[in-house]
């Protein structure tokens, strides 16, 4: 027996929604740069599933290149908050307020 | 066996995610996501997607998070103060709006009608490298361009200086 495809979406939207909440309520920038690789994780999960329910391998293609591109971002964004921290000696997003008028 | 597993694995998943999303250390936060992972891609391997469950593994737990442990420790980010925010709205809105996009995706799914799939695609090594060298190879290769450029510009970002 197989499990329906609706029960991954479910859980994707899930871990998708708990890695917003993430995103939207911590103040360290590493919990937000967690958060999105939750919700990336979650994406990709949904699209294994409804490639799973046609029939398809185009779609893990597809979540190959997403874990790529996300490799790529989590590069970035940590150097981004290593440069952040040697500035301010934080990575508060609160304390965050040079681009601000 | 395979539904028991699929439930194990999500309660799981779904468990770590909530503690890596909520404690305030953040060692905790990045080991318990390694958890989440892990389940993600046992998940991915109930699917048929083989390849990618062990890349999941590899890539995520063996690579992205070791470097987020790495600028855990580099940076000795210290736990975040118990103090509330004084953005009291922001917290709020911000729950308000998760839960919201937890309980709108959920019904959506569960309005879709369910069929039961009809042929699983096995998604092994093979069959993944044939449509990534085949089809897919312009944007397999564009892939290691991007990687390029993200390590370039993250050695510009962090150098020092002088």
């Amino acid at each position: 027996m197989t499990v329906p495809t609706a029960y991954f979406v479910i859980l994707a939207a899930l871990l998708f929604s708990v890695g917003a909440a993430g995103v939207l309520l911590r103040r360290s920038g590493i919990s937000i740069l967690l958060g999105i690789e939750l919700m990336l994780n979650a994406a990709n999960l949904a699209l294994v599933a409804f490639g799973r329910q046609h029939g398809q391998l185009d779609a893990q293609v597809f979540v190959f290149f997403v874990m790529a591109v996300a490799a790529a971002e989590v590069a970035v964004g940590l150097a981004l908050l290593v440069a952040i921290f040697r500035k301010n000696q934080s990575i508060d997003v609160d304390r965050l307020n040079v681009m601000r008028w | 066996m395979v539904a028991a597993v699929f439930y194990l694995t999500a309660a799981l998943a779904l468990l770590s995610a909530l503690v890596a999303v909520s404690h305030r250390n953040p060692v905790v936060n990045v080991l318990s996501l390694v958890v989440t992972l892990f389940c993600i891609a046992v998940n991915y391997a109930l699917l048929g997607a083989e390849f990618l469950a062990a890349a999941q593994i590899l890539v995520y737990a063996g690579a992205i998070l070791v470097l987020f442990l790495f600028v855990v420790m580099l940076l000795n980010a210290p736990a975040e103060q118990a103090v509330p925010s004084p953005r009291k709205f922001q917290r709020v809105a911000g729950l308000v709006l998760a839960a919201l996009a937890a309980v709108g995706s959920v019904v959506v799914v569960l309005g879709l009608s369910g069929s039961v799939p009809k042929g699983v695609p096995q998604g092994s090594a093979q069959a993944l490298g044939r449509l990534l060298a085949g089809p897919y190879l312009f944007a397999f290769e564009f892939i290691s361009v991007v990687l390029l450029a993200a390590m370039v510009g993250a050695l510009v970002l962090v150098k020092r200086k002088h």
